[in-house]
């Protein structure tokens, strides 16, 4: 082995503190690069890869009632591939031991058994058999979530009537990979079930002999799709056509793709911030530690050694520890990301999963770690190069503190000797300090934004669940009720207080932007489900106008004045044209209210609701929610308790837990970078220091040199460290939102308090670190060896 | 007389500008045969490390010409600088410049192995004395030992020249005598030219030639009738 190759390793050994600090800045960089990356990656495949061969449908088509020769004429129409129809309906399914009914959506099996379109995967038991009308698959889900299996009973009411169906399998379907109940954002397998049962019983049940109430369309692969869609609604339309709409609004995949798609935003912002950091951390930590190696380059010049040869060998160093880093970064975003798309898999019911790494992703980590590194070595070198061996060989003639003297002077009497040091050193070597300062500030702004990112889930939660949304149930209806019938519940023991809604469905459009949602109508002054403005203050409902959503007018690209046409797709299905008068705050979905007699007297239905709002007595919840299962009029209940308790696990389990990993690599980066200030910040003192000890310093004294240094670099850093932290957060918040949920952000000065401890933490951790090499110091030889 | 092993012509070093501007060099007019032991005395400041430093590439005169039998030193670029160093000189540094990282055996490796025609690394360190102690790390050396391995490192690759800039200078006197009779053993033994920076007059007896500085001028130029050894000096 090569003597130069000896003191690589060697050199290695001696700072491999130091070493693993930079090598673990870099590994998280890259780890979190690699992790998001490879989840995007893995999801995106695992979904293409299912809905490709379960042959997930390109067009949904639910009409009121439509008979079944229909089918040739949709077949016919230019762009269709494939036609299949079927039956879907609600059910509402008896849990025993369960106060609330459970929602279930209730789906027909083709007659001959194969599912030309939205197969089903079978993951236990058998198919339903055709002639035995009782018999169903139950989704896989849900059956879990109650103990069920193949064999066992289960008690559901479909269309009013109520029957008691043999599960003789479990299943899981593409256009249900995301399963949540009617109104709900989240999904909860124990709340919501997809039943799959026999066309012949299912016509029976919902009385659709010879008919159907959904068509399922496979598009040709050049069909133009605007145009199939308006020609099946012009067929559909004399039977209660509702729609026709593309998988992409599909309530599943569009939760799927929205989420995977905000995943993906995340995974393009975030990991490239913490990479950027770490890279600067990098460039700045090997310059210096370059810098520090003058001494030997030059000797290494005298004796011979090319420019080449020498930066050689410091670029072995540099990548030595950025390939280390990086290698784990990628083995640890490895295992990260196998760990998440775990996760993922409670909420996206994938029957199978291919793992995916972005190979990409590696190289860009990889890369970028080792150009910062190599970037900050090279730069040293260069300036190292310029100058002649002797000169290199020579310490750096003494900073010149002549320009500081006056601060020096003007606070003598205020200050001792060390203290004057200290401060001379900073204010005449602005730019090293700076260096070091930016540093901690930025380690300071990923843990404070980190922070401020799990403070804001909160925030948003708690608007969501306390300011927003007041009630306690939530009850829907079957179809559209008169508002009389919400007296009888009303007046219920119990029941404080209820409060009308109605839900029509609609197609919002303005110019070449459209949203397929609903229009939400409730009472002027709504107090149990609100509007809010950014201040959280409710907005009134408005009798003259639709108030949208935040992420709903920016979809339509509109603002309050503007027009929004609206095609209502209930009742007679009328296209209104109505102003914007206001925009709200949303944190889930993209909602558009209107007050609710406006909006009935524009349908020409007056009085009707399809839902309510209620706040009860706690104590008396679980009667109250029996005696609603009871009412015939009733499809679903939704204790909100529930909601939020499923929403809380998807954030911190699902889509929002990849901030803890991101949390947990900022506070890594924050030590890592602080404890390199620390030994750089040694490594240029030593010899001064050991000189302080020799006129008689004390230990104490000495190191108050060095740390003094550091805490006044810590304290600067900390204001800086929480600005650029608020700027990051900002993006960190917008990458994390998606139109299904928007995370609003303000300042948190809550956040930058706990990030200023993990920092002031690290620093001192750091500082004792390097005052027990400061007390072992070897006065002599450091005194001795160099001039 | 053979052709001079080193000529300068008007040689300066201005470190600095303006009214900062130190003159290390005011002049230097010399010529340096081949395989002398030179011994350059003089206050601080006086120039001569200066001088050691232009004739050995480590440093550039502001103005005038250095020769290295015959190749203009001074007009040499970066990379043909390298290429001396590597090809015909040797360095001895006052406080030794060992690699703290590496044995004294690998510290001369690091030469012998960019030297086109080294002697081996254990040879070196017995030319110095060294047989023992070489797999030590330089902090487990005394100053002495750091030295002779720093020379040793210097000859390995049998250079035509061997700079010492204050050899002795962090050295006690005996360990100081050992370290020079070192060096005039290479010259005895290997032809070699050594040039020796020192303040200690007293060295100026082993030498062929002694060169006084003054405030960046040579005062005057002393050629040795009669030399004396390392032993018999005394400082």
């Amino acid at each position: 082995m090569s003597p130069l190759t000896h003191k690589l390793l060697r050199d290695l050994w001696r700072m491999k503190g130091q070493a693993v600090a930079i090598g673990l800045v870099i590994a998280m960089g890259v780890m979190l690069q690699v992790m998001m990356s490879g989840l995007v990656t893995t999801l995106e495949s695992t979904r293409d890869a299912y809905y490709d061969r379960y042959r997930l449908t390109d067009v949904f088509a639910p009409v009121a009632r439509a008979p079944a020769h229909l089918d040739d004429t949709l077949g016919r129409i230019d762009g269709v591939a494939r036609v299949q129809d079927r039956v879907v309906g609600a059910a509402l399914v008896d849990i025993p031991g369960r106060a609330a009914p459970v929602q279930a959506q209730a789906v027909s099996l083709p007659e001959n058994g194969i599912a030309a379109l939205n197969a089903t995967y079978l993951s236990a038991g058998r198919m339903p058999d055709p002639a035995r009308p009782d018999e169903i698959l139950l989704v896989e889900g849900f059956a879990k979530a109650h103990g069920l299996a193949p064999g066992d009973t289960l008690v559901a009411t479909l269309n009013g009537t109520r029957r008691t169906l043999q599960i003789t399998g479990l299943a899981q379907s593409p256009e249900f990979l995301y399963i949540a109940a009617p109104g709900e954002m989240v999904p909860d397998d124990s709340r919501f079930g997809v039943i799959w049962m026999g066309r012949a019983a299912m016509a029976a049940l919902f009385d659709m002999g010879g008919a159907f109430n959904e068509a399922l369309f496979a598009l040709t692969r050049d069909a133009r799709k605007g145009a199939v869609l308006a020609e099946i609604d012009r067929i559909l339309d004399p039977y209660g056509g509702r729609g026709a709409y593309g998988v992409e609004e599909q309530y599943s995949n569009q939760f799927v793709s929205e989420e995977i798609d905000g995943l993906r935003s995340t995974a393009n912002t975030v990991p490239p911030l913490f990479l950027s950091v770490a890279a600067f951390l990098l460039y700045i930590v090997i310059g210096r530690m370059v810098q520090s190696e003058r001494e030997e380059i030059g000797l290494l010049k005298a004796f011979g050694y090319t420019n080449a040869e020498v930066g050689a060998h410091y670029l072995k160093l540099v990548l030595v520890i950025a390939t280390g880093g990086a290698i784990l970064g990628c083995l640890l975003g490895i295992a990260g990301g196998r760990g998440m798309v775990q996760l993922y898999l409670q909420y996206f019911k994938f029957p199978f999963l291919l793992f995916r790494l972005d190979p990409a992703s590696f190289a860009i980590g990889v890369i970028a770690s080792i150009l910062a590194a190599s970037g900050g070595g090279l730069l040293v070198l260069r300036r190292v190069f310029a100058l002649t061996p002797a000169d290199a060989m020579h310490p750096p003639a003494p900073a010149d503190y002549s320009r500081s003297g006056r601060i020096g002077q003007g606070l003598s009497k205020l200050l001792d000797q060390p203290s004057r040091m200290v401060l001379r050193r900073i204010t005449r070597q602005p730019v090293r300090m700076a260096g070091a300062m930016i540093g901690i500030a930025c380690g300071m702004a990923l843990s404070g934004s980190m922070l401020s990112t799990f403070i804001a889930f909160e925030d948003t939660l708690d608007t969501t669940f306390t300011v927003v949304d007041r009630s306690d149930l939530t009850i829907s209806f079957a179809g559209p009720v008169h508002r009389a019938a919400l007296h009888e519940i009303g007046t219920r023991d119990g029941v404080w207080q209820v409060e009308p809604v109605r839900f029509v469905p609609a197609i919002l459009r303005n110019g070449r932007h459209s949203h397929r949602g609903s229009i939400q109508g409730q009472p002027t002054d709504a107090d149990l489900s609100r509007a809010i403005d950014s201040d959280k203050q409710a907005i009134q409902m408005r009798e003259d106008g639709l108030i949208l959503s935040t992420t709903l007018a920016a979809k339509l690209d509109i603002s309050a004045g503007d027009r929004v046409t609206v095609e209502v797709r209930d009742g007679r299905r009328p296209t209104l044209e109505m102003p914007v008068v206001a925009i709200a705050d949303s944190f889930f979905g993209t909602p558009a209210f209107i007050e609710l007699e406006a909006l009935n007297r524009a349908l020409k239905e007056p009085g009707r609701v399809t839902g309510a709002y209620l706040r009860i007595d706690p104590g008396k919840r679980d009667e109250i929610t029996q005696w609603l299962k009871g009412l015939p009029m009733v499809a679903g209940v939704t204790i909100k308790a529930e909601a939020e308790s499923a929403f809380r696990k998807v954030m911190n389990q699902g889509a929002g837990s990849s901030r803890y990993v991101m949390g947990l690599l900022a506070f890594v980066i924050t030590y890592g970078i602080v404890y390199n200030a620390a030994r750089i910040a040694h490594a240029e003192r030593a010899r001064d220091l050991a000189s302080l000890r020799v006129l008689g310093f004390t230990k104490g004294e000495a190191a108050f040199v060095l740390l003094g240094e550091l805490a006044v670099i810590t304290l600067v850093a900390l204001p800086i460290g929480t600005l650029l932290g608020h700027g990051l957060s900002q993006l960190i918040m917008a990458a994390y939102s998606t139109d299904i949920y928007t995370i609003t952000l303000g300042f948190e000065p809550s956040a930058y308090g706990n990030a200023a401890l993990v920092v002031l933490s690290a620093a001192l951790v750091s500082g004792l670190l390097v005052k027990r090499d400061l007390d072992r110091a070897d006065l002599i030889g450091a005194l001795k060896t160099r001039e | 007389m053979n052709d001079p092993a080193f000529t300068t012509t008007g040689l300066t070093k201005t470190y600095g500008e303006g009214e900062a501007a130190v003159h290390a060099l005011r002049g230097v007019d010399l010529e340096i045969p081949p395989s002398e032991v030179v011994v350059l005395l003089g206050p601080s400041g006086s120039g001569k490390s200066t001088l050691l430093n232009i004739l050995g590439g480590l440093d550039r005169a502001s103005t005038g010409q250095a020769f290295y039998k015959g190749q203009d030193i001074t007009a040499m670029t970066d990379r043909q600088l390298t290429r001396y160093r590597r090809a015909h000189v040797g360095f001895v540094f006052q406080f030794y410049n060992l690699m703290p990282s590496l044995t004294a055996r690998e510290n001369v490796e690091l030469v012998t192995e960019i030297a086109e025609d080294p002697m081996a690394a254990d040879e070196a360190l017995h030319l110095v004395g060294l047989n023992e102690r070489i797999d030590h790390f330089p902090a487990q050396l005394s100053g002495g030992e750091q030295q002779r391995v720093a020379i040793a490192r210097a000859v390995a690759k049998q250079p035509q020249v061997l700079f010492c800039d204050e050899p002795t200078g962090a050295l006690d006197s005996t360990t100081g005598r050992k370290v020079l009779k070192v060096l005039t053993e290479v010259n005895a033994k290997l032809g070699t030219t050594v040039l020796i920076v020192t303040h200690a007059a007293a060295t100026a007896d082993l030498a062929h030639r002694v060169i006084h500085f003054a405030d960046g001028r040579i005062r005057d130029v002393i050629t040795n009738k009669t030399r004396k050894t390392a032993e018999e000096i005394h400082w």
